[in-house]
């Protein structure tokens, strides 16, 4: 092989490689992103039954209710509107009342949100930054309370 | 008072900075010695410095001085003292302290042993590690000091986050920025030799000992905080493709391909400019990965406390390095004579190929890291990029690569045999096959490509044999004579193999783990039993306990199998007084060292049950053992005399090294 050769041999390699990895990361974006939600975002009816998505939100007051074995369910709101969430499994350590929280899942026929996964926090004042926009969004939002208390 | 000293030094060691980024390269301009020759002192003088700085604040959080503003906020007077050593970088404050610090180690070392690099290469070097610390060292001064006082001081601490209280706490970190930080030296070199127009084989060989040891360090770093949120976090995962870790992987994806890369350009004096592009790129990822998590852009355990100034800054800090090394390079690269021809089929072929999907995988991963904040900035949409996004594009560009591994090491430079190669790997090859077909044939469930993923593992672990069997010719050649050529075989051919067979463990440890772990969430009360993956579980009893400053519930269960007792286990659920917060302490046992049952407790029911987590996890352990052969194997590299710091070069090799020039 010539000197040009080789090198085009080289380039045509590199370029088959990224073709092939630009492709795949442009397949995966239009398919495997999940986009996130707020319960009033659902009450406007603009999340499909079977779309996965995130649905964050306070877990309102007095709506834990557990059932049979590690079946729960509670209801996700932002001041807004309500979505009530069904879970089957251990929930995260600092899972309360009144606190923030991100599910991921798809919204059943039901209107209700069937969540394969509760999102763990690891702080207990820390309040995931989607769920503070979307009560922001709704005027709910009670100040930097959360943040004082971290400073 | 001493708290005002280690403020007053850290404060010392910035202006010695501001000089170690400037007169050094003045010199090496103007060719003057003496000004060349003040960096190294004060690269070791630095680091005094900033270690008693750091030493300073250790004292405060030793004797918990909560008229710190920073100890009030991270301790707790009745925290064991190991916690309260750790709890230094368990903040943001602190833990940019130790960013700095272990950036002022790496300077001192290389002025330290650095005696034997040409005075111009060095003073440059220095110089611009001066450039860093002095942008670092202002970050941690102007935004994120730790030496705030309190005017009046409580008298107890606010504890550290509960999570943080661990063990892993006292390694994953350190560990971590040992690599991430350790890049910089390859940057420095990088930059140096831009700046000087001219680099040639030596300057690989200086570099690599920077790049094995800071790729070594973050290798068992990504490793420890991955088998940190294995138990911590009891849900029984051990990478989740969040954005953190993704700021760590980066870089080590990166700076693999750097270290095979820089092997091209000792040996053979080809891919000059290439490397010094991805000396630049993996140290841009480590700016980054350390922007993402320091800056609050993303929330997670890493983040701490947010603030906008600090993100900004370091935003700036970011722009700046890259922004100036790219354009440095794109300015001087052309000055740097490519050599070294080569044919496709090739050593130096199978590297170009091994950089080029490690490259692809970076950019893989970097895209699905900022997409999301890309998106939300533009148009506002909040989306999350997970583990799907990551298998389907991640996952494909690896099977190729490591298919291709064993190959590499047994082509010959410049021009190379595939056919003699296949040769050489048809054992490893028919094993892997038989692996294959055995895993088809005996083991149930788990997906349909699970025993393609251990086939290519298992081919990485053997392949990874062949350049030794290679060598040493065992069978081929009289045992005495085999064993005489293991004896004298180069350090760094145990260092690639090792390496290579520690990526296979890891592939084969997740593919199992992943494939065929068992599962199981239940409500169970005292005296219950359940079965999963052949072994019983029975609950005995729960017991209540206080200590320090926490409190714990709990749970024993015995675990059996075909009648025969297995272990206790005996998972927690512990509060910690201060701040009310429950963290889970899983229990795991380890069964010949490979597999694990797992447990974790879940909340107390009303009936007085506990929702229980049970984990079979089988191989699970290779994950990080594989991480941890890979760390030995750099060692064994640096070992290997030709690379070590200072050895002269031999003549011939230096001649070599001039004529590619």
């Amino acid at each position: 092989m010539t000197r040009k050769q080789r090198r085009m041999t080289m380039i045509g390699a590199a370029g088959v490689v990224l073709f092939a990895a630009v492709g795949l990361i442009l397949f995966a974006l239009q398919d495997q992103i999940v986009f996130f939600n707020s319960p009033s975002d659902i009450a406007a009816n603009s999340v499909k039954p079977g779309q996965r998505i995130r649905l964050g939100g306070l877990v309102k007051d007095g709506s834990i209710l557990r059932g049979q074995g590690t079946k729960v369910s509670f209801v996700v709101t932002d001041g807004g509107a309500d979505v009530t969430v069904a879970y089957n499994g251990i929930l995260p350590d600092l899972f309360r009342e009144g606190q923030g929280v991100v599910t991921e899942g798809v919204m059943n026929t039901n209107g209700a949100f069937d969540a394969d996964t509760v999102l763990a926090k690891h702080d207990e004042t820390y309040m995931p930054k989607e769920v503070a926009d979307a009560l922001k969004d709704q005027g709910h939002w009670q100040g930097d309370e959360a943040k004082a208390k971290v400073n | 008072m001493i708290i005002e000293l280690g403020h007053y030094m850290l404060i010392l060691a910035f202006a010695l900075s501001l000089v170690q980024s400037v007169i050094p390269i003045w010199g090496a301009q103007i060719a003057d010695n003496r000004m060349m020759s003040v960096a190294s002192p004060i690269a070791v003088t630095q680091f005094l410095f900033v270690g008693l700085s750091f030493a300073a604040l250790t004292h405060a959080y030793v004797t918990s001085d909560f008229s710190v503003q920073n100890v009030w906020e991270n301790s707790h007077s009745t925290q064991p003292l190991l916690y309260k050593y750790t709890s230094v970088w368990g903040n943001h404050e602190g833990s940019m302290l130790l960013w700095v610090f272990i950036l002022v180690i790496f300077g001192a070392l290389v002025g330290a042993f650095g005696r034997n690099l040409p005075p111009k290469l060095k003073a440059n070097t220095l110089g611009v590690q001066g450039w860093i610390t002095a942008a670092f060292l202002l970050f941690v001064l102007v935004t994120s000091n730790p030496f705030h006082r309190i005017a009046n001081a409580p008298i107890e601490g606010r504890d550290l986050n509960p999570i943080l209280q661990d063990v892993g706490l006292a390694i994953h970190p350190p560990l971590l920025y040992l690599g991430y930080v350790g890049f910089s030296i390859s940057f420095a070199f990088s930059i140096a030799a831009l700046l000087e127009g001219r680099i040639d084989a030596a300057w690989a060989r200086w570099v690599r000992p920077w790049v094995l040891t800071a790729w070594g360090f973050l290798t068992l770093g990504i490793a420890m905080g991955s088998y940190w949120a294995y138990y911590e976090l009891g849900w029984g995962g051990y990478w989740f493709w969040d954005p953190v870790e993704n700021a760590s992987f980066m870089p080590w994806l990166c700076g693999t391909a750097l270290l095979h890369s820089a092997v091209v350009m000792e040996k053979r004096g080809a891919l000059k400019v290439w490397t010094i592009l991805l000396s630049i790129l993996t140290f841009s990822l480590s700016l980054l990965g350390t922007f993402l998590v320091r800056s609050g852009v993303l929330t997670s355990v890493h983040a701490f406390a947010t603030d906008p100034g600090r993100g900004l800054f370091i935003l700036v800090l970011l722009v700046a390095f890259i922004g100036g090394g790219l354009a440095l390079f794109a300015w001087r690269a052309s000055l740097l004579r490519q050599g070294g021809v080569f044919s496709p089929i090739s050593r130096e072929g199978s590297l170009v190929l091994n950089n080029l999907f490690l490259s692809a995988a970076t950019a893989a991963v970097l895209v699905g890291t900022l997409y999301p904040l890309a998106l939300e900035a533009t148009t506002g949409a909040k989306i999350s990029v997970g583990a799907p996004f990551f298998n389907l594009t991640f996952g494909p560009m690896m099977i190729p690569l490591l298919i291709a591994v064993p190959f590499g090491p047994l082509l010959a430079w410049k021009r190379g045999d595939l056919g003699a190669a296949m040769q050489r790997l048809w054992m490893a090859l028919g094993i892997s096959i038989l692996v294959i077909l055995m895993v088809y044939g005996f083991v149930e469930g788990g997906p349909a490509l699970a025993p393609l993923g251990i086939g290519i593992g298992a081919w990485v672990v053997i392949g990874s044999f062949a350049e030794i069997q290679l060598r040493v010719g065992f069978f081929k050649n009289p045992l005495a004579k085999s064993l005489s050529r293991l004896k004298g075989l180069p350090k760094s051919v145990w260092g690639s193999a090792l390496g290579h067979l520690g990526v296979g463990m890891t592939v084969i440890g997740i593919v199992i783990a992943s494939s065929y772990q068992v599962e199981d969430i239940s409500i169970m009360k005292v005296g219950d039993s359940r079965t999963i993956a052949g072994y019983t579980f029975t609950f005995e009893g729960l017991k209540e306990s206080s200590e320090h400053n926490y409190s714990d519930v709990e749970g024993t269960f015995t675990v059996m199998q075909d009648g025969a007792s297995v272990t206790t286990l005996r998972p927690v659920k512990r509060v910690y007084n201060t701040r009310g917060m429950p963290t889970t302490e899983t229990d795991i046992y380890t069964m010949w060292g490979v597999s694990q049952l797992y447990m974790s407790l879940g909340d107390k029911q009303d009936n007085g049950a506990m929702a229980v987590r049970i984990y079979y996890k089988p191989w699970v352990t290779f994950i990080w053992l594989g991480s941890l052969v890979m760390f030995f194997g750099a060692c064994f590299s640096l070992a290997d005399r030709r690379l070590r710091v200072g050895a002269p070069a031999r003549k011939g090799r230096a001649k070599q090294a001039a004529s590619t020039a």
